[in-house]
């Protein structure tokens, strides 16, 4: 059997692919701040505006316009798709904005200095948090590892920056809420940082420093210094607005498909389909879901179709939830490009603790909810 | 002039070695984008993300794809 490979080739990884030229970053000026203070204040309640106008319109479509029945399948998915597409669209372009200008604040140099002098333990819980705002390509990913054990971050923190950069995405963050609602969402949050953090909490204690090719700490001579941007208010917006450029414009048709899948199980398919054998009583469910998502690479947007159709058909949450942080949090590529600087027992170790970990949250979720 | 473009081979790298050969030909220059790929020879200029410019030794962006015209700012910069 082939692996199956969603989205993107092994070779490039979907954050590095179709990459989006940076505009000219313009400095920051006081009158200027005030216009792109007001132009902010204008897109915001014109975003709020459209939010609300979505559901009535999307129903007057449906039942008014296209004159389909309340009820019938037909309606029901295309009412379905016509209010989730907008509204997934326009909680993605205002989550990404806000994540661009967050991670405006947090280049991989200023969480490098951040991270330099923390134990273990404190260290774990920030990496995991920094992952999630720091700016991460998984192309990246050695030579972020190499400047982080250089200044003296201890090897299991730095695994929990790098568990958590992937696995916690905000496109997965902001798709599951809108699809799932925010308990889904929160539990996904909370669950792939604490994943993050015991993990490379564990790794860190199994001293497995000697596992680490020696030419990296022989190169160890970088000091924890960082450059600030000087980017001002404006510049900040401006970096939010590149980021939704750059990433609705990639994510968008990944978007639309998952919901047209969503809208067709929504208005089709009938319910516990899946439920035999990927319900909650079937316990060997959620290695499968494992061993079949690490192969596996897709980015966040392309997963969430898998992981409505799979949970529109009965399967568990536990189950799902495992699976898509299988596919997103172990990747095959990143596995194959961290072999650069780690040996293969380190590897397996930090596939296995992982692994363990996304085993036991979704056997957790299965046995809770 | 020696402009060097730092990356493991991604898509990102490869756009900016791409946008870098179109800026030295605006400006008529007539020297070679050196490909860095190597990550020692990458980690020696103690950059942590990728794809970096690097202009006669210094590293002048990490992390971004600069397009042309931007390139051929920092190219007459110094």
């Amino acid at each position: 059997m082939s692996l199956p490979v969603i989205g993107a080739s092994a070779q490039a990884p979907a954050c590095c692919a179709n990459p989006a030229p940076e505009a000219p970053m313009a400095k920051a000026l006081h009158p200027q701040g005030g216009r792109t203070a007001l132009l902010l204040l204008l897109g915001l309640g014109a975003w709020a505006a459209a939010y609300a106008a979505i559901h009535p319109l999307a129903e007057w479509l449906s039942f008014g316009a296209f004159g389909l029945a309340r009820g019938s399948h037909l309606g029901e998915a295309v009412a379905f798709f016509l209010y989730d597409t907008p509204k997934v669209l326009l909680l993605l372009v205002l989550i990404v904005f806000v994540v661009g200008i967050i991670r405006s604040f947090f280049t991989a140099e200023r969480t490098r200095a951040i991270l330099a002098g923390k134990r273990e333990s404190v260290g774990n819980v920030l990496a995991a948090l920094l992952g999630v705002v720091t700016p991460f390509c998984s192309c990246s990913a050695v030579p972020l590892f190499i400047g982080f054990v250089e200044v003296g971050v201890p090897l299991g923190v730095t695994l929990s920056f790098l568990i958590s950069a992937p696995m916690v995405n905000e496109i997965a963050l902001v798709l599951l809420f809108g699809l799932f609602g925010w308990k889904v969402a929160a539990l996904y949050l909370v669950t792939g940082l604490t994943i993050a953090i015991v993990a490379g909490f564990i790794l860190g204690r199994m001293k497995l420093e000697r596992f680490v090719e020696a030419w990296v700490y022989e190169s160890m001579k970088a000091e924890a210094t960082f450059e600030r941007e000087q980017l001002g208010f404006t510049g900040r917006v401006k970096k939010g607005l590149e980021a939704v450029r750059e990433i609705v414009g990639k994510v968008w048709p990944w978007v639309i498909a998952g919901i047209a899948v969503g809208a067709g199980i929504h208005g089709y398919v009938p319910e516990g389909l899946l439920a035999s054998f990927m319900g909650k009583s079937a316990w060997w469910s959620v290695p499968a879901a494992v061993l079949i998502g690490v192969p596996m690479y897709s980015n966040a947007a392309g997963i969430i179709p898998i992981v409505e159709a799979l949970l529109g058909k009965g399967a568990a949450l536990g189950t799902v939830l495992a699976f898509m942080m299988a596919v997103i949090g172990l990747s095959l590529p990143e596995i194959i490009i961290l072999r650069k600087v780690l040996r293969p027992p380190l590897i397996a170790a930090f596939v296995g603790v992982v692994g363990t970990g996304i085993l036991l949250v979704g056997w957790l979720f299965n046995a809770v909810i | 002039m020696k402009i060097q473009v730092l990356g493991t081979g991604c898509a990102k790298c490869k756009q900016l070695t791409a946008n870098a050969e179109k800026a030295v030909q605006e400006l008529g220059l007539g020297v070679a984008v050196e490909k860095v790929e190597d990550i020692r020879e990458i980690m020696k200029f103690s950059v942590m993300s990728t794809p970096a410019l690097v202009v006669d030794g210094k590293v002048k962006s990490a992390g971004k794809v600069l397009g042309p015209q931007q390139i051929v700012t920092i190219l007459q910069g110094g």
